[in-house]
């Protein structure tokens, strides 16, 4: 078949109607010949844009070419080389904003597909056995890593790799972070995805301590002056859920995104072997339009109910992933745009019977170049629903700040680092992801796990 | 996974374990709580720490079967395993980190409501050691569901005082009658009161002691799922703020307390089946202690 070479090959997903009722993956990813087709639309540039545009300049022409030659294997090691989690970026990068929206094909026709390209390629990896090799000699030096999201992950990984003596801590009972416990399994498989992407790490020698609560169990101080540690890597993210602060919020029936997504993915209350009880509500209304948001609205759709987003901006300012607003409507999730909640309605039990909103329009852009929406006087009406859903973004989690000595943050709760190194206003303490940068990507959380671990070498091969 | 040290169950439905949990040993205080998971499928549910022993790295927990996985977790036996312990989670009691000189100075009244009786342990052992004087009204449905009776006779001795609800034993009546006893007939006085139970007992005790201008101290116990402050559900509003109650808590200054949206919400996951189910296990004497019928 002749490839177009304007169009990306169309990659093949479950239908909406089919999807829209299980948790299974929704794209299926490309096989070894679209794979390969795919790769032959890339120019394999002098000068390659996409790589200016992934936070961690993954080679991607340097992949693509060895895509289009058949040798996979070459193509997944040219990946690590910059990336220890392709299998997941591969599948929730904003391509749109990143790689693929510098890639020069898109200034004609459509991005070369890199994302499904790097999905194809790690998941091929991971399918044939391939595994990363660790050769370095062991320094005799303990490095704790605090959260085991993609940016501990990643920087537990590149200090195995360089030799130390690594230890992730984990608050909660299973490794992962925001991969397992936030985003959901139709979008990033679980037990054939996340799993053996932390499997990987720990055949580095990581060791992964799940059930510490650093600032509980432990602190920092303690690590470093009773445990042994020669340094500490914070990646706690961004956990902290905000409420809007409006009349009804204590009503049965609200949940947090975080709630509601850690219910399902975490704990696995769509299974019927699992304890965990989880409201299906009939209507429901999602307060926000992030991926979280697009997130707990599939989720709910897919627990059987009519789903509702409620966004105080218009289609284009929604931050969610291009590829995710797409599938949402695809499946039916209905969106209200230009609309902000002023109260949450309870019935007499308590139960969360509607939500008032008022409508919007667009005024004055604001300081984040966004056009700010204004409320339109007297335009308040009600849904009915039973479930309302916030998913208003999330903030550093106080309990590690708190308790730490000397570890300076700012007005927003983020913990003070250095980009370049991760070095934060304490000695020997590393920070990045989410915890600095407030709710960000998993990439940028990646690429800041590979700084510190790059800055944490540095400290440690002057120290003694 | 976690070894349990010992299992035994105190009276029907209700079991002590001691479970080998050194970091959490090694940290906790009085008040503060876990969380645990009794296997891969269960829930991850909240209990106190009722006891624990830095040197041999254990906590001691009790729990009440209420549900599918306080269930499971009764169920383990010496020498199993638990999935997961999580902790020492929530701030400890104010008295722990205040000036040991102030506290001195105080009169505690505590008072417990059935299982609430556990988590009481630490605090009056605590205060014991720290030469704090304190009295401790235990209250319960009947003789035969009084738990850690010997326990508490020790660390109290004279200042412990036990209700019935039905008077089968010592005292008459609910523990706001014990409280009117001591406070108002006897003239003791108190310059705090910790009432530690279910919401509906702590309403009213707090009631009573706010009355007599007791400071009063009540830990709150809502549904719970991280206990680390990323999930909400155990939001409530304490002087019309929200706080998380796995964080800011779980003990609140009473007078602060909305008790009322807070029994509303543990009404959260309390279907029809589970309400028959209870009332069926419990009998007549379930009183409200699910936190939503009011007793019905
Ligand atoms: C629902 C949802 C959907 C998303 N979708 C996308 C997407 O499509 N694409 C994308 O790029 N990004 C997405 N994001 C954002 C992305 O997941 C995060 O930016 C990224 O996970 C941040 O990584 P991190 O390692 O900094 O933190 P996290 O992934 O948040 O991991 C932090 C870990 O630290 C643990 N921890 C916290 N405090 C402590 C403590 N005191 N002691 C021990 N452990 C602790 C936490 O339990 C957690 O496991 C999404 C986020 C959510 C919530
Ligand atoms: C900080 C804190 C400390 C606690 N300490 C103890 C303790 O030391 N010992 C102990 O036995 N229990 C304690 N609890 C209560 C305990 O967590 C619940 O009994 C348990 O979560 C019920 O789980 P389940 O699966 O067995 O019941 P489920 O099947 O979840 O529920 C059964 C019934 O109990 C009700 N219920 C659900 N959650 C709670 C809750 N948090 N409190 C009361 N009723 C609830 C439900 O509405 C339902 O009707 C504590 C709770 C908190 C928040
Ligand atoms: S890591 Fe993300 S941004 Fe970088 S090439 Fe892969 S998909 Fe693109
Ligand atoms: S910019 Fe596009 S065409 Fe050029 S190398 Fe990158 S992917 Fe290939
Ligand atoms: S239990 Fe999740 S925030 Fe308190």
């Amino acid at each position: 078949m002749a490839i177009d070479m304007m169009k990306k090959v169309p990659v093949r997903e479950q239908e909406p109607k089919v999807r829209a009722t299980n948790f299974d993956e929704v794209c299926l990813g490309y096989n070894k010949e679209e794979a390969m087709d795919e790769a032959t639309r890339c120019l394999n540039c002098k000068n390659p844009q996409c790589v200016v545009g992934c936070p961690v300049s993954i080679n991607i022409p340097g992949f693509i070419d060895e895509v289009k030659k058949g040798d996979f294997k070459k193509a997944s090691e040219i990946i690590a080389e910059s990336s220890a989690l392709p299998a997941v970026c591969g599948r929730v990068c904003p391509q749109e904003s990143q790689c693929e929206g510098k890639c020069v094909r898109g200034i004609k026709g459509e991005a070369v597909s890199i994302g499904k390209l790097e999905r194809f390629v790690a998941d091929w990896a991971r399918e044939n056995g391939v595994k990363p090799e660790v050769k370095a000699e062991k320094k005799g030096k303990k490095v704790a890593v605090i959260g085991s999201g993609p940016s501990g992950l990643t920087c537990a990984g590149d200090l195995a790799k360089l030799g130390y003596d690594v230890t992730i801590f984990e608050a909660l009972h299973k490794a992962g972070g925001v991969l397992v416990y936030g985003i959901p399994e139709f979008r990033l498989p679980k037990d054939k995805v996340v799993q053996p992407e932390i499997e990987n790490v720990e055949a580095l020698g990581v060791k992964i301590e799940t059930d510490v609560v650093i600032g509980k169990s432990t602190t920092i101080d303690a690590l470093l002056e009773e445990e042994g540690f020669d340094a500490v890597y914070v990646g706690s993210g961004a956990g902290l859920p905000k409420f809007m602060g409006i009349p009804g919020e204590q009503a049965l029936g609200v949940y947090s995104a975080n709630e509601f997504l850690t219910r399902n993915n975490l704990m696995k209350a769509y299974r019927d072997d699992y304890d965990t009880p989880i409201a299906r509500g009939k209507k429901v209304v999602v307060v926000g339009g992030g991926n979280v948001a697009m997130d707990a609205a599939r989720t709910a759709l897919r627990l059987g109910a009519e789903v509702h987003i409620v966004y105080r901006r218009s289609e284009a300012e929604l931050p969610a992933r291009a590829e995710e607003v797409h599938h949402a409507k695809e499946e039916g999730i209905i969106f209200d745009l230009l609309q902000n909640p002023t109260e949450i309605l309870e019935d007499e039990n308590g139960w969360v019977k509607g939500i008032k909103v008022i409508k919007m329009e667009l005024g004055e852009p604001d300081a984040s170049g966004r056009r700010r929406p204004v409320e339109i006087e007297g335009s308040e009406y009600e849904i009915e629903c039973d479930t309302v859903i916030m998913s208003l973004g999330t903030s550093p989690n106080p309990l590690i700040s708190s308790t730490t000595k000397g570890l300076e943050i700012n007005k927003r709760q983020c913990i003070v680092a250095d980009e370049d190194t991760g070095a934060t206003s304490k000695s020997g303490v590393y920070a990045g992801g989410d915890a600095v940068t407030g709710a960000a990507t998993v990439i940028l959380a990646m690429g800041a796990g590979k700084a510190a671990a790059k800055g944490i070498d540095e400290f440690l091969s002057k120290v003694q | 996974m976690f070894r349990i040290v010992k299992a035994k169950m105190l009276v029907e439905k209700i079991y002590l374990l001691e479970v080998e949990a050194p970091r959490i040993a090694h940290t906790c205080e009085p008040g503060q709580f876990v969380i645990v998971r009794a296997d891969e499928t269960s829930e991850r549910i909240p209990l106190t720490i009722c006891d624990y022993d830095r040197e041999a790295g254990t906590v001691t927990l009790v729990i009440q079967v209420i549900g599918a996985s306080s269930y499971k977790i009764a169920q383990l036996k010496t020498g199993e395993m638990m999935a997961d312990i999580t902790g020492p989670l929530g701030l400890p009691s104010d008295f722990v980190n205040e000036d040991i000189e102030e506290v001195r100075k105080r009169n505690y009244l505590f008072v417990c409501g059935g299982l609430g009786t556990a988590p009481v342990l630490p605090q009056i052992k605590w205060m014991k050691e720290h030469g704090v004087s304190f009295d401790v009204i235990v209250g319960t449905k009947t003789h035969d569901t009084l738990i850690l009776e010997k326990e508490f006779e020790e660390v109290a001795g004279e200042h412990y005082f036990i209700t019935t609800d039905d008077g089968s034993y010592k005292r008459s009546g609910m523990v706001t009658v014990c409280m009117e006893d001591l406070i108002g007939n006897e003239g003791r006085h108190y310059d705090v009161c910790v009432a530690i139970g279910p919401m509906i007992m702590m309403k009213f005790a707090s009631q009573t002691s706010l009355k007599y201008g007791i400071h009063t101290i009540v830990s709150m116990n809502p549904i719970m799922v991280d206990g680390t402050g990323m999930c909400g559900a155990c939001r409530l509003l304490v002087d019309g703020e929200v706080k998380f109650a796995c964080v800011d808590g779980p003990e609140f200054d009473a007078a602060k307390v909305d008790f009322d949206s807070a029994m509303k919400r543990m009404a959260l996951y309390k279907t029809e089946e589970g309400r028959a189910y209870l009332k069926a296990q419990e009998g007549d004497t379930h009183h409200g202690g699910c936190g939503n019928c009011n007793g019905d």
